[in-house]
């Protein structure tokens, strides 16, 4: 069955406190996932009170400012800082995000910050992607054609352009694989083993749709399947999660849009 | 998750696709428009037929259009509440055996329950001549 509770070795305890240094007078609070697979121990809440006057205004500046000056043993990924490799997806404050483009000041209190759900964690804030970019190589993301290959590029209108790019830029070649989208589905998370949650099927859609791309139906057959694409209930977490405005939502409904037309 | 030793792509292909889905998602939104006037039409019956006494409600049961309509939200009420939970099931039941044996007998109930439903209904028609 599904499980509805955490294990006894993954409930979270209290941890570690660490106070602002006295005078600083902008002072806020972060609560912060930590787990060490070389420590036989459970995970905790570690509490950073550090003064903002010292860091930048995002959250990722934040946690890179504990790391520096408060705890070095603090692991997360991060790489671009400005929303492009989708490294730093973690949860905060309850939702779904990339640290480096959630204002601190948008968080009301103390800013908790624990790992993207349901997601095997390797370290700290660092969840085990592999599984998910499996999946991602699964639907086989690129360019499948049996037409000789041309001699010069492989035109697209303005138009079919469009339909990957989305008519203000939000398309569904905009996806930066940062599965905040995936983690924050529930149908993910009892099924992640077979479903392939929003961010696949985003990048499903993102080949199905390419009008240069000549593989639809193979496409749609390899998703034809309960558990691939139908454990999606159009929750529409994914859609509120993306924090990158994409709409996984509605590329799933295409899918399954095509899906129906191929049985009319 | 699986753990034995397998590549994450070996994993996350599985059996591959069972080619079908589709064809459960179209009966799920065919019944789902079909019980609108029938689940209507049932609220209209039951709310008319209230304080009715024992002739008048058989002589209902009796009219061909009641009959037909009965039997026709039977059908499309057990049929559209076995797709649910059977999606239900999928989503909840982890264990693959489990969730076979539910399904199919969760099916079997619903299809001897609709027919027994059905046959009473049918019954009672003929019984007050239709």
């Amino acid at each position: 069955m599904a499980k509805f509770t955490l294990p006894k070795n993954s409930k979270v305890k209290k941890g570690k406190k660490f106070d602002a240094a006295e005078g600083a007078s902008n002072k806020k609070k972060f609560k912060v996932y930590r787990w060490n697979p070389d420590e036989d121990s459970n995970p905790r809440m570690d509490e950073y009170e550090i003064n903002l006057d010292d860091c930048g205004e995002m959250v990722l500046d934040a946690i890179i400012h504990i790391k520096d000056n408060v705890d070095s043993t603090l692991t997360f990924r991060r790489s671009c800082r400005e929303g492009i490799c989708g490294s730093c997806a973690m949860n905060i404050d309850g939702r779904n995000t990339l640290a480096c483009l959630k204002p601190i000041n948008e968080v009301k209190g103390d800013v908790k910050i624990t790992p993207l759900p349901h997601m095997p964690v390797v370290k700290d804030l660092v969840p085990d992607l592999n599984h998910a970019y499996a999946q991602y190589a699964s639907i086989e993301p690129w360019m499948k054609t049996d037409s000789p290959v041309p001699t010069k590029e492989r035109l697209q209108s303005p138009e079919d352009a469009q339909k990957l790019n989305g008519d203000d830029g939000k398309g569904p070649s905009g996806c930066i694989l940062c599965f905040c989208c995936s983690t924050s589905c529930p149908s993910y998370w009892w099924n992640s083993d077979k479903f392939m949650g929003p961010a696949i099927l985003l990048n499903a859609w993102r080949w199905i749709t390419d009008s240069r791309d000549e593989a639809t139906g193979e496409r749609l057959d390899q998703l034809e399947d309960p558990f691939k694409l139908y454990r999606c209930h159009t929750i529409m977490n994914c859609t509120n999660a993306c924090p990158k405005d994409l709409n996984p939502a509605k590329s799933i409904s295409e899918i399954k849009k095509l899906m129906v037309e191929r049985h009319s | 998750m699986n753990n034995s030793i397998q590549t994450p792509l070996a994993k996350a292909k599985g059996l591959g696709s069972a080619h079908y889905g589709t064809a459960h998602v179209m009966k799920h939104h065919l019944t789902t428009l079909i019980n609108v006037p029938l689940v209507l039409w049932m609220i209209y019956s039951v709310v008319t037929l209230r304080g009715a006494s024992y002739d008048e409600f058989m002589a209902w049961v009796a009219h061909p259009v009641s009959v037909l309509l009965l039997v026709l939200f039977v059908i499309s009420v057990f049929k559209h509440f076995a797709l649910e939970l059977q999606v239900v099931f999928e989503d909840y039941v982890s264990c693959k055996y489990a969730r076979t044996v539910i399904v199919v007998g969760m099916k079997l109930f619903f299809f001897v329950l609709g027919l027994s439903t059905i046959l009473t209904a049918l019954k009672m028609a003929f019984m007050a001549g239709v």
